[in-house]
């Protein structure tokens, strides 16, 4: 019970961390159509902005506490994140939004390896320690499962922020500009909607969640590299396809279930086997799940609800 | 009229005179980029010092002086890749190959330089396979992971505790490793209480360390590279696990204590074939002259590197020739002292004498405790 306890909290907070990220997939593929596959390695350089800033300052300002030097770093990240995401959008995409849906998916593909390229320029092929400023040693263990304060913060920021884009898209102006622009473009600019402005703005939106979620992934696991965004943003956007790619709730929805089933799977097939499967067939396991539900439901889990997409 | 003449026949002397400056290329792959890129890096370099020293002592074969330039491939840690940076290496007529890193890139690779005529030394790669191919020119100067995986499984059955869980990241070093682990501890009385799988670009080892949890081992066997170590490190902590840890080469690094930062502890134990660096005969001034040359610290096959590098010019030394077909023969009889040791390879063209050495972290690094 105990071990399922846990396994289950494993499961939310890795989760709730693939949801984030799928987020910034699901919002520009439901205005545009297109599988930004840069997005995993736009996390990557918002975590190494991250920790560059925060190393600047507990050099410069060691006074400053724990918590300011998070904040300031992660700051600096999310506006770095923000002016990447637009020049991506601006110099890549936008001159192709007419081209065969080929093009951009290439491009989308050369953007991430130029980023892993420039970021091992920068920063070199090591692996770097992410300073630990929210403590990863466990709290006092409740029912026999641990968690740490950082785990904790994860799942606190990653709700708030995930109920706060809802909020976005729904209940404001530019929500309503993005809805309209992802329903059709064409008709949306004819109503005056600058679409070029509201889709540099999803991008420029994505990119502060891929910052921001960079960060929680480093710091959770005390590290960062230049290679980082890969794997994170492979899992997203498995997310974001179970959830039902272009529709916000599911990629919350198709995060949270595939931490949760690569959790209890990677625990679990052994035993629910005989022992015939075994933890080498964690990832097989979530990608059965996702062959099942598409299966059956080809849209994903929530399908792609025209009018919520943004 | 003349005068040109003149002036062309004292360019063709110049040109000639260049040309009696022999160039010998040798090859070296291992990954450049990707998560095991410094190990990669330091095997290059190895390579680089060796040649750079040996170009400077000045090298003669057949009468002719040789020059000695590196051409360095990455492979990504890919075996597919391997394959691929192996068969440009023979295209480009390299005379010997030091590389790769990984059993999984060596172990295809292997195959192409042996079709190719191109002798390889792996000084990194420890799978048992690699030199049991029958291939007449792969050589390493690591030793095994028979030999290191008997002496994890042993001590951690004997010393550390009974009960032993083990994991390993699916590739083809992580796995033999692990697989030669199992069979030493329960020959040691051990048990394997689990056996445990991530691949090796995983960062998160929660799901299955929660499992591990649930057995209560003594002793937790990571089978894998450092740059997981260190997160998985840090999980066992966050679970609140006490058991201890035991790691093979891929983890015994610099580079895992700074990964790990305050997870790592005195119940953290590592392996590594061979003599810890400063115990190597040559250890103490080849550290001084990789740090002189490269500005960067040894992270653990730059030695073996180099010492592969050496085998290679040291038998076109003794055959006078940098004609693989001449030469290959003289490398499983080479024998010099080497960074490492003695280098001498024995009939499959494995290292001789390859010693295990165990480490404990104390004092904020690993320190020899057999």
């Amino acid at each position: 019970m105990e071990t399922l306890l846990q396994q289950t909290v494993n499961g939310l907070v890795v989760g709730s961390v693939y949801a984030l990220i799928a987020l910034g997939y699901t919002m520009v593929y439901g205005i545009l159509g297109l599988i930004n596959f840069a997005h995993g390695d736009v996390l990557m350089v918002g975590a190494l902005v991250a920790l560059e800033a925060i190393s600047l300052l507990q050099t410069h300002y060691p006074e400053l506490g724990l918590v300011p030097t998070l904040l300031a770093g992660l700051g600096v990240s999310v506006v770095v994140c923000m002016i990447l995401g637009y020049t991506i959008e601006r110099t890549a995409y936008r001159r192709l939004r007419n081209a065969p849906r080929l093009a951009p998916l290439i491009t989308a593909i050369g953007v991430s390896f130029l980023l892993q390229t420039l970021a091992m320029i920068i920063w070199g092929r090591n692996y770097h320690t992410f300073p630990q400023l929210v403590s990863t040693t466990p709290i006092e263990p409740v029912a026999g499962v641990f968690i740490t304060p950082v785990q904790i913060v994860i799942l606190v920021v990653s709700a708030v922020l995930m109920i706060g884009l809802v909020l976005l898209v729904n209940k404001t102006r530019l929500g309503r500009a993005m809805r309209a622009t992802a329903e059709n473009h064409r008709v949306a600019s004819l109503m005056g909607v600058d679409t070029n402005k509201i889709i540099a703005a999803t991008f420029v939106i994505g990119s502060a969640l891929a910052a921001v979620a960079g960060v929680m992934y480093s710091s959770n696991y005390g590290i960062a590299h230049y290679a980082m965004g890969f794997m994170p943003g492979l899992k997203a956007f498995t997310a974001a396809v179970l959830g039902g790619i272009g529709n916000l709730a599911g990629a919350m929805l198709g995060g949270i279930v595939l931490g949760l089933v690569e959790s209890i799977g990677a625990g679990y097939i052994e035993d629910m086997s005989f022992g015939f499967l075994n933890s080498s067939y964690q990832d097989i396991f979530a990608f059965i799940i996702l062959g099942i539900v598409l299966i059956f439901r080809p849209t994903g889990l929530l399908g792609e609800r025209v009018a919520d997409r943004a | 009229m003349k005068i040109t003449l003149v002036a062309l026949a004292v360019l063709g002397l110049g040109a000639s005179a260049v040309q009696a400056q022999e160039v010998v290329k040798l090859g070296t792959a291992a990954p450049l980029t990707g998560t095991q890129s410094h190990l990669g890096k330091d095997i290059e370099n190895g390579v680089r010092l060796a040649v750079e020293e040996y170009n400077a002592k000045g090298v003669t074969l057949g009468g002719k002086k040789v020059k000695f330039e590196v051409m360095a491939e990455d492979d990504a840690a890919d075996p597919k890749t391997a394959t691929t940076v192996a068969q440009r290496l023979v295209d480009a007529g390299v005379k010997g190959v030091v590389g790769h890193l990984n059993s999984g890139a060596s172990i295809p690779a292997s195959r192409i330089y042996n079709e190719g005529g191109v002798p390889q030394v792996s000084p990194a790669s420890t799978n048992p396979r690699l030199t049991q191919q029958n291939f007449k020119s792969t050589f390493r100067t690591i030793a095994n992971d028979v030999q290191q995986g008997l002496g994890i499984g042993k001590y951690a059955a004997t010393t550390l505790g009974k009960k032993v869980a083990i994991i390993d990241d699916r590739t083809a070093y992580g796995q033999g490793l692990a697989d030669e682990v199992e069979k030493a501890v329960k020959a040691s009385g051990g048990t394997v209480v689990t056996r445990e799988f991530t691949s090796d670009k995983a960062t998160d080892f929660l799901a299955i360390l929660t499992r591990i949890k649930g057995k209560t081992p003594d002793v937790i066997v990571y089978s894998g590279m450092d740059t997981q170590g260190g997160p998985m490190l840090k999980q066992i902590k966050q679970l609140g696990i006490g058991a201890k840890f035991i790691t093979g080469d891929g983890g015994c690094t610099g580079e895992i204590i700074k990964l790990a930062g305050d997870a790592i502890g005195p119940n953290a134990y590592c392996t590594q074939p061979g003599l810890p660096l400063d115990k190597m005969p040559g250890g103490k001034d080849f550290n001084a002259r990789f740090k002189k040359r490269f500005n960067a610290d040894v992270q653990i096959y730059a030695p073996y590197a180099y010492d592969a590098a050496s085998a290679i010019i040291e038998a076109m030394k003794a055959a006078n020739s940098s004609d693989p077909a001449k030469y290959a023969p003289a490398i499983g009889k080479v024998n010099f002292p080497g960074v490492i040791g003695t280098v001498a390879f024995d009939a499959k063209g494995d290292i001789k004498d390859g010693a295990v050495t165990v480490y404990q972290f104390k004092g904020g690094k690993w320190e020899p405790v057999q």
